[in-house]
């Protein structure tokens, strides 16, 4: 009822909303994905990289001091732990060898803050395969250690020019360098986004998430299931990875955490759920911010990873069935939950993770309740900003 | 019958202009129109901008985003075109990607189109199942053709499915690319185009993409029924302005 169905929604959202140009390659994907994915040489190969290469399973931590102040049990899903310091690897991984057995010489990508464009250029490294990233002309002026490792890893960074230059623009790019290279290239798109299949293939190479979640706190609980699984929400991926397995037992609570910007009012948010209407935006039909002409409008948050106009079919879902909880944290809570979690763990967490952690202020939990939080990536990246915000 | 039809029908090759609604200025709309109906144009695609029109090279993204900065939307175009029937009498095509007229809401978008005069819609991001379960019904109402794009890289089958689903012609897109990218054609062009030839489809074929002289819009009608021309239309007007359309058109009819 939460997964895709066999048309490609969820619920009203997902499809394929391309160009005739996209229609060939989509479907073959379409057509492929799932029988591929469950090769058992597929299967080996990508248990092989994740364990070896990534170093999975990442661990579940349980915090104790967090738990401490805000009077509950929290678990952390630690992906920062992971190859290139996200969950975005996961992905990327599943995506790479999709891409070898559908004969594909050539790969794409589009990035914000970089850490998927990273993932990108070290899977297409590991494999010797051509790679070329797109970036919005003003990320790569605010994300320079990831242009440089980007390119350290081989891979050819292009400038989005177009539109605002920022994510939703380099994921235009991408689209258009497909459209133009329709033999050849395979895309990987680096969320839970963009047309069917790519939201569930995206979702179902997350899952390893969930599904380590299950067997760890199994072991340190006694049971598989937490009372609440949360995760910061741009696209979607790493909510949906921590989600899956999770998304028919209706007594685990599933938190998604967008980012409010400076203010939901403020006219400089990313807070989807709440500012977005039903439109179609690269291929997908879901929550979108728009003006009432259906013009896509421009998201802002602090955090790049989450300063994306859309939000994932499966997430759009999750919230307009009850299913999914939404709490929208602003720039100041999220950098002072950052800093929090870094005092107290000694994790300095992505600002995009940071989100999740800002809920505790005002979300309130049993003290006996087991909350899962999934710290999605590491604040290397973000040094910078946080240096600037906290004049350290 | 659509006035797409009965055009479809007349012996000459048939040449469509599109260009974007808005640009170079927000009221040039009507004019342009005129003015290419004037001088001997068929067929004219209105192109209403985009914020992230996703199948467009440069030069269409950049008239979108200037048309949509001289303040164009739905209303306003619709607005310029109430009266457009009593000047100009070819089919008008509104070219347009899906998200501004889902918000519009399709069922009085059509209605709108319908009271103006408009004979049809080119949506490249609508796909044909979708079409055929949520909307067919609403554009026979309102007396809409629908126009879908192939490319060289569409299969046969799907050719022959999207021939089906066609009541005046098809948008044959020259080669894998985005608008204005690719000029001219080469071998790969002309063994496409042999291919759709011998499909002998029912519905006649126009081509797009990459015409931009007197020498690719021949090469293109020599096998297809006529040829639509985009980019080299707007660099043309932001170039020149409104004024000179005669120029523009004699160059490509020479
Ligand atoms: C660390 C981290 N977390 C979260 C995100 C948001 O992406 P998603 O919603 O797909 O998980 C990003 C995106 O760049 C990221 O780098």
């Amino acid at each position: 009822m939460y997964n895709v169905n066999e048309k490609g929604y969820y619920g009203e959202f997902g499809g394929a909303f391309i160009p005739e140009m996209l229609y060939p390659n989509v479907e073959h994907l379409r057509q492929r994905y799932l029988e591929i994915m469950a090769e058992p040489s597929f299967k080996e190969e990508f248990d092989q990289l994740l364990k070896d290469y990534v170093g999975r399973p990442s661990p579940l931590y349980f915090a104790k001091r967090l738990s401490q102040k805000y009077n509950t049990k929290i678990y952390l899903k630690r992906e920062d732990l992971n190859h290139t310091g996200a969950h975005k690897i996961n992905n990327t991984i599943g995506q790479i060898l999709m891409a070898k057995r559908l004969g594909k010489k050539r790969i794409i990508a589009e990035t914000g803050a970089g850490q998927h464009g990273v993932a990108t250029a070290t899977v297409c490294a590991l494999m010797g395969i051509v790679c070329i990233v797109y970036m919005g002309e003003i990320d790569i002026a605010r994300q320079a250690p990831n242009v440089a490792r980007m390119k350290m890893l081989g891979a050819e960074v292009r400038p989005a020019l177009s539109g605002s230059k920022t994510l939703k623009d380099a994921t235009n790019e991408a689209i258009r360098d497909w459209i133009n290279n329709p033999v050849d290239t395979h895309y990987i798109i680096g969320s839970a986004i963009g047309p069917h299949p790519y939201p569930d293939m995206v979702t179902r190479f997350q899952s390893i998430i969930s599904e380590e979640i299950k067997w760890q706190l199994k072991e340190k609980e006694g049971k598989e299931n937490p009372d609440y699984v949360v995760a910061c929400v741009g696209g979607g991926s790493n909510a949906a990875g921590a989600f899956y397995h999770y998304l028919h037992e209706e007594k685990v609570g599933l938190i998604a955490v967008e980012a409010a910007g400076k203010g939901i009012d403020t006219g400089q948010s990313a807070a989807t759920s709440i500012l977005g209407k039903v439109g179609i935006i690269h291929g997908c039909k879901t929550l979108l911010m728009q003006t009432d002409d259906g013009q896509i409008t421009e998201p802002y948050s602090i955090s790049a990873g989450l300063d994306y106009p859309g939000v994932g079919p499966m997430h759009a879902h999750l919230c307009t069935s009850g299913r999914g909880e939404f709490i929208s944290i602003t720039d100041d809570e999220a950098m002072q939950a950052g800093l929090m979690l870094t005092k107290l763990e000694g994790i300095i967490p992505a600002i995009e993770s940071s989100h999740a952690f800002a809920i505790f202020e005002n979300r309130k939990f049993n003290p006996d309740d087991v909350v899962v939080v999934s710290l999605s990536g590491r604040g290397d990246k973000d040094l910078q900003n946080y240096i600037d915000y906290f004049k350290l | 019958m659509n006035s797409i039809q009965r055009k479809l029908q007349a012996d000459q090759k048939l040449l469509s202009i599109y260009f974007t609604a808005g640009y170079p200025k927000l009221n040039d709309t009507v004019q342009i129109i005129q003015d290419l109906e004037k001088n001997g144009v068929d067929m004219i695609e209105i192109g209403l901008p985009f914020s992230d029109p996703l199948a467009d090279g440069p030069t269409i993204q950049e008239s979108s985003t200037t048309a949509l900065k001289n303040g164009m939307t739905t209303e306003i175009l619709f607005d310029q075109l109430k009266d457009i029937r009593k000047s100009v009498s070819i089919p008008l095509i509104i070219m347009g990607y899906f998200n501004p007229m889902f918000q519009y809401g399709m069922e009085t978008f059509c209605k709108k189109c319908e009271e103006i005069g408009i004979n049809g819609l080119i949506i490249p991001d609508l796909p044909l199942d979708v079409y055929q379960e949520d909307y067919e019904s609403i554009f026979k109402k309102h007396g809409l053709l629908n126009v879908f794009l192939i490319t060289p890289q569409t299969s046969d089958a799907r050719i022959r499915q999207i021939d089906e689903a066609s009541d005046g012609f098809i948008y044959m897109v020259s080669s894998a690319s985005t608008t204005g990218t690719k000029e001219g054609f080469g071998s790969e062009q002309q063994e496409y185009f042999n291919r759709i030839a011998s499909l002998k489809l029912k519905n006649p074929q126009i081509v797009g993409f990459g015409i931009s002289n007197s020498d690719t819009f021949k090469q293109a009608t020599s096998h297809a029924k006529g040829a639509i021309i985009g980019s080299a239309f707007i660099k043309h007007v932001s170039k020149n302005g409104v004024t000179k359309l005669d120029s523009f058109v004699k160059g490509i009819r020479a």
